[in-house]
């Protein structure tokens, strides 16, 4: 982010975003909180994409050993977050056909 | 040649664009579950396409650290309980503010100008709070620390202190002011490590009920701290931006939602140590009546309207499936049966919808607090199984660490049986007037067994 152009459209992006996030969650009922917080969880795990490239674009040694931590953690946080996500959502799946199964 | 790192762009957007249809979908129980695979698809795109990112290197160390990380959240994930799922989220969310706090250290350990720097520093002292927080949110749930508050005089004073060092030494990770003859080598570790001691001072002294709503604080925070990573880069990574962004909106829309269920501030939460300080004299009179399994099986036999309000004993001791037997069976018998589901029962929101829904209970018979709260006076029998806190009067007095936070009204109910492990008392260690309620029964046993026995001992009542 260098210039001042780069700067406000960045503001608008980050206004827009945070209205988008609210308008989107105010609509959800109080049962699915759990799996919503879970579905956000998931969703952060977009630093996975900005661990790679962290750690892509690393010089020094130093650089790539804490990007590679960054990477680990990034991915166990999405892979973690969709499988726990989706395991909560399966209970309330009424079409799927073991309802009632234990997780 | 076509230039493929100019699939990137695009591809981000549509990104985002699922990752909203997919929040979207998951705001209604019959579309909840396409709205995490769609999320999903365009995440797997959206990490594949990074690998076209130009001048990127290193992708053996890459590929290897998401399938050891990739591995570990897969397998993690797929063998825990469902019982477990809420420290599992603290656990993820820890992960992603840790992997945010390491994007900072990378940017910060390269070339940055006064406000990718600032920003870079910011998003790591956010991200290693979260990471710290999260962990230590996640070994309470986990019972690998007391779950109670732990608290000590000075405490808040200490934690200021953390929070004022670790912001002095992120001013000087940015500036860097030559009067002082230490290098960004030295800055660096200092700055992280005062974050992540604050993160962990900041999450000691909470405990009890006040969980929920620390874990949906810290899962906006890491969305916070992604986005502001998403500017550390020489051209802002505007998916990160966004998505971080939604997230952080979200999470704290949440934790308002949830801290205003319990009536109770933010910094009330942060900083009251709920659950720490006993009443110095207790009002309580009374005493505790125990019954047995069969007395409760006639009581139920003979009325006409249950209610069951479940809490997170129901989730300890697996009870879910013999509760919906229970339920079941009463049901058969023209006994009409609801389920009180408080907000903040078990320990997330929603937990006790989740793990009904998991047994095959029927939403219609969940009613939310509010609902269901004028309908107790009118019932014959309300069977709290492993529910303290949420079921306890002394939040209607004056004085009770409880006080305000809206209850179940139990209380008014003809009978209360409650299902209890044994003498102890709930997660916020507060006395519960209930238990000792003339029309209070108590139930000892594990939940599952005693559900268990009470379906044995009303089938032989027909």
């Amino acid at each position: 982010m260098t210039d001042m152009t780069t700067f406000w459209t960045s503001v608008y992006i980050v206004m827009l975003a945070a209205f988008t996030g609210y308008v989107v969650i105010s609509r959800v009922p109080v049962i699915l909180h759990t799996p919503l917080m879970s579905g956000s969880n998931f969703i952060h795990g977009i630093v996975l994409v900005g661990a790679m490239v962290a750690l892509g674009l690393a010089t020094t040694p130093l650089q790539q050993v804490i990007g590679f931590v960054a990477v680990v953690l990034g991915a166990a946080n999405v892979t973690g977050g969709y499988v726990v996500t989706e395991r909560i959502l399966r209970m309330f799946d009424r079409s799927g056909k073991k309802p009632g199964k234990r997780g | 040649m076509f230039d493929f790192s100019s699939l990137i762009d695009p591809i981000y957007i549509a990104t985002i664009f699922f990752f909203i249809i997919g929040l979207q979908r998951m705001s209604h129980p019959l579309t909840a579950r396409s709205g995490i695979v769609w999320a999903g698809a365009a995440m797997l795109i959206a990490t594949l396409v990074t690998f076209l990112t130009p001048g990127l290197n290193n992708f053996a160390l890459i590929a290897i650290a998401i399938v050891i990380g990739g591995g570990f959240g897969y397998i993690a994930a797929k063998r825990v309980a469902m019982t477990d799922m809420p420290q599992m989220i603290a656990l993820y969310n820890g992960m992603g503010g840790g992997a945010a706090a390491g994007i900072s250290a990378v940017a910060l350990l390269g070339t940055t100008n006064a406000i990718t720097g600032s920003l870079a520093v910011i998003g790591g002292l956010i991200g290693a709070v979260s990471f710290a927080g999260s962990l230590i949110a996640f070994m309470k749930l986990q019972g690998w620390m007391r779950p109670r508050p732990i608290t000590f005089t000075g405490q808040q004073v200490l934690n200021m202190a953390v929070l004022i060092l670790a912001i002095v030494s992120g001013v000087l990770v940015i500036t860097q002011p030559s009067w002082i003859p230490l290098s960004i080598g030295m800055y660096l570790p200092l700055f992280f490590t005062l974050s992540i001691c604050f993160g962990v001072l900041m999450t000691l002294p909470i405990g009890g009920a006040d969980m929920p709503v620390v874990i949906s604080m810290y899962n906006a925070f890491t969305g916070l701290a992604v986005a502001l990573d998403g500017f550390s880069f020489a051209t802002p990574n505007y998916a990160m931006v966004i998505a971080g962004i939604i997230v952080g909106a979200a999470g704290s829309l949440l934790t308002l939602n949830m801290a205003r269920a319990m009536n109770r501030s933010i910094p009330n939460v942060f900083f009251g140590a709920f659950g720490s300080k006993e009443e110095k004299e207790t009002h309580i009179q009374g005493s505790m009546k125990s019954t047995d399994v069969d007395d409760v099986a006639v009581m139920l036999a003979f009325a006409t309207k249950v209610i069951i309000a479940p809490g997170y004993g129901m989730a300890v001791a697996q009870a879910q499936q013999k509760v919906k037997e229970l339920a079941d069976l009463l049901e058969s018998r023209d006994i009409r049966v609801k389920f009180a589901i408080h907000p903040v029962a078990g320990r997330m929101p929603g937990h006790m919808n989740v793990l009904l829904a998991e047994a095959g209970v029927s939403y219609d018979l969940l009613f939310d607090r509010d609902e269901v709260n004028p309908e107790f006076p009118g019932t014959d029998v309300v069977l709290v199984i492993g529910a303290n806190d949420v079921v306890n009067p002394a939040a209607h007095r004056q004085g009770s660490p409880l006080f305000g936070m809206p209850i179940l009204d139990v209380e008014q109910a003809e009978n209360v049986v409650v299902l209890k492990r044994g003498q102890g008392k709930g997660f916020a260690g507060i006395e519960n007037d209930l238990f000792y309620r003339d029309n209070t029964r108590l139930l000892y046993g594990d939940a599952r067994e005693t559900v268990a026995k009470l379906v044995q001992a009303l089938k032989k009542l027909s």
